[in-house]
């Protein structure tokens, strides 16, 4: 057993899954995570630097991913939205890459110490035109340290951005872990002269090299064929481009998504919460089970792709759907999209963490 | 370009994409002789680019590994990828909007690091790409799409300022400069440490036809007769210095 802060684990995480490469700034509630990497690295023999800004900092962990390492960075509120241009750059040239998303309570500057969970839309759409990318949402110390993992695994097999979208109270939790000797651990495909833009396997997944392999690469942000040249004004080749790194997330999302859920047979009412939030959820559903009431709970340990099923399936022949969130119904509105039932959002933004009696209070107003 | 260089241009690459004029076509040939002299191995070498004319000089043309990134970040891509594989030789090809201005704090700090890397700056003093507005490095009084009236503000040294933030290496010249251009470069891959070049390349498109320079020629000879040598500089006055362009090897 070992007794991390979230934020430590996460690092752990990182270097068991094999980062090698760490480039990050300063911020608060996300910087514990930095100084673990940059001692941690130091003993495995990876790099570390602390770069001039974030932007500066994802760019060059998109390098460095380019050059054959598992590259990481960290941040949190407004270096989250610094990063978002290099975000589309990583989703369109298909550069895996893994950033932890300290959530704090924005907007702008905000409150830096508190706990929000206001960057669930922007870490899908904060960057323009579409595309995808996933999104995992821990709710403890644990799962900072798995989720992390199983986002450089992700990255590596679906050549996408991966996001671990942590919050600040989960960041500076501490908590006992267990760690496994053995863990699963993906690496990109490579093929010497494959079209590292471009496939005709089911799976949508080009193979990747790493410069300096003799493939002379052309890596571009601009439209590109499967060879990498750039493509400004072909139509058809942006659709092809645009479609492919859509849907090989969106294909394969049931490989990608993890649920859980408790109580859903026979359930009127169904929380459904994500994050450190879903701590207290669950902690009161099971209270209100004990008195008889039908509340059933699901969990969203993935938030991108959107578990449009599981939502379906925990929602089917729920009354009403219950939604709390450090945020003004983020997703909450996701979920009006797929579901007929009732959906009663409930957003707290005042920086604080949504107790269980908040819960309740609610829960009882409505049943 | 030569015959004996198109082994470094990548399989697929049929022209040029620059306009009549531009001098960007001929900084693409120096490079490359550079490379050719100095028996460089492309399987090790990255161009790393970021966005403008200029950035399309090694990408995809350049037969190596190539890294077109976003506006202003080249040095910071360069970075990452330089520092996980010190294997890698790394050059950035740049305009000056892109390495000065969007990406002038990644440009300091680069140079502060003083990782072994090998920037070339084209500049052509103006934003060619989007149109020709007025660039960081544009002079002043100088016409552009956004300073009808004359630029009012001065340009950046970039050379002075990359020298004192820390650069190893740093030289300037134009591409009207073919001869000491290529050696400059040569002295860049193997300099260890942060290497700095700035080029002059007319921009007659954008830059010449709004400043009465309006034919190419006119350009280049407008480059011949104001880019001078430090030694030729010595005598002259600060007027007769004002209107000249000083050249050479400023930190080696």
């Amino acid at each position: 057993m070992h007794y991390f802060s979230g934020n430590e684990a996460a690092a752990e995480g990182a270097i068991a899954a094999g980062c090698r490469f760490y480039a990050g700034y300063p911020i608060t509630p996300s910087s514990e995570l930095m100084e673990r990497m940059a001692a941690r690295l130091r003993e495995v023999r990876g790099v570390f630097i602390q770069m001039e800004d974030e932007i500066a900092s994802i760019s060059a962990v998109l390098g460095a991913s380019w050059a054959g390492a598992k590259a990481m960075t960290a941040t949190s509120g407004p270096g989250f939205s610094l990063m978002q241009e290099a975000f589309g750059y990583a989703a369109f040239t298909e550069t895996p890459c893994v950033v932890v998303d300290v959530q704090r309570a924005g907007p702008c500057t905000g409150q830096a110490t508190r706990v929000g969970s206001g960057d669930i839309m922007q870490v899908h759409w904060g960057s323009h035109g579409d595309y995808q990318v996933i999104a995992l949402s821990p709710w403890s110390v644990q799962e900072m340290y798995d989720f992390t993992l199983r986002a450089f695994n992700l990255s590596e097999r679906y050549r996408v951005p991966t996001f671990v979208m942590a919050e600040e109270a989960t960041g500076h939790l501490r908590e006992t872990i267990s760690i496994d000797e053995e863990v699963e651990v993906w690496d990109r495909k490579k093929e010497t002269g494959g079209a590292p833009f471009g496939t005709k396997e089911a799976d949508g997944v080009p193979p990747m090299p790493a410069f300096g392999e003799g493939e002379r690469l052309a890596v571009t942000g601009s439209t590109h064929d499967p060879y990498g040249f750039r493509k400004t004004d072909d139509p058809k080749a942006h659709a092809i481009l645009v479609e492919r790194i859509n849907e090989k997330i969106l294909r394969q999302r049931r490989e990608i998504i993890e649920t859980e859920s408790h109580f859903i047979d026979e359930a009127e009412l169904v929380v459904i919460a994500y994050g450190f939030t879903a701590r207290s959820s669950l902690y009161v559903v099971k209270q209100l089970r004990k008195e008889g009431l039908r509340v059933g709970f699901l969990r969203l340990k993935t938030l991108w792709p959107f578990p449009v099923e599981a939502v379906r399936e925990a929602t089917e022949r729920a009354k009403k759907v219950f939604i709390p969130e450090m945020n003004r119904g983020q997703v909450a509105g996701e979920v009006e999209k797929y579901c007929r039932s009732e959906v009663v959002s409930f957003g707290q933004t005042n920086g604080e963490v949504i107790g269980p009696e908040t819960i309740q209070e609610a829960l009882r107003r409505m049943i | 370009m030569v015959r004996a260089l198109e082994k470094y241009i990548r399989p697929g690459v049929k022209s040029t994409p620059f306009c009549p004029g531009c001098g960007h076509g001929i900084l693409m040939g120096l490079i490359l002789r550079a490379v050719d002299e100095s028996e460089m191995d492309m399987k090790k070498m990255l161009f790393v680019s970021g966005i403008g004319c200029a950035a399309w000089i090694p990408s995809p043309h350049y037969d190596g590994d190539t890294l077109h990134t976003l506006h202003g970040r080249a040095l910071a891509f360069a970075t990452g990828a330089k520092l996980f594989n010190p294997d890698l030789c790394v050059m950035v090809v740049s305009g000056d909007g892109d390495l000065s201005s969007i990406g002038g704090n990644h440009l300091i700090h680069a140079a502060r690091r003083n990782l072994d890397i090998k920037v070339i700056c084209a500049n052509n003093m103006i934003y060619g790409m989007t149109g020709g507005q007025v660039a960081s490095t544009t002079p002043k009084g100088a016409r552009t799409a956004t300073t009808g009236e004359g630029n009012p503000y001065r340009p950046f040294d970039l050379s002075r300022l990359v020298e004192a933030a820390g650069a190893t290496y740093v030289a300037k010249y134009s591409v009207t400069q073919p001869v000491a251009l290529i050696r400059s470069i040569k002295k860049a891959l193997q300099h260890v440490g942060f290497s700095f070049i700035e080029v002059l390349s007319p921009c007659p498109t954008q830059y010449g036809r709004r400043n009465r320079i309006d034919r190419p020629e006119d350009m280049i000879r407008d480059l011949l007769q104001r880019c001078i040598l430090e030694e030729e500089a010595k005598g002259l006055t600060e007027e007769e210095r004002a209107e000249r362009i000083i050249t050479g090897e400023f930190v080696a």
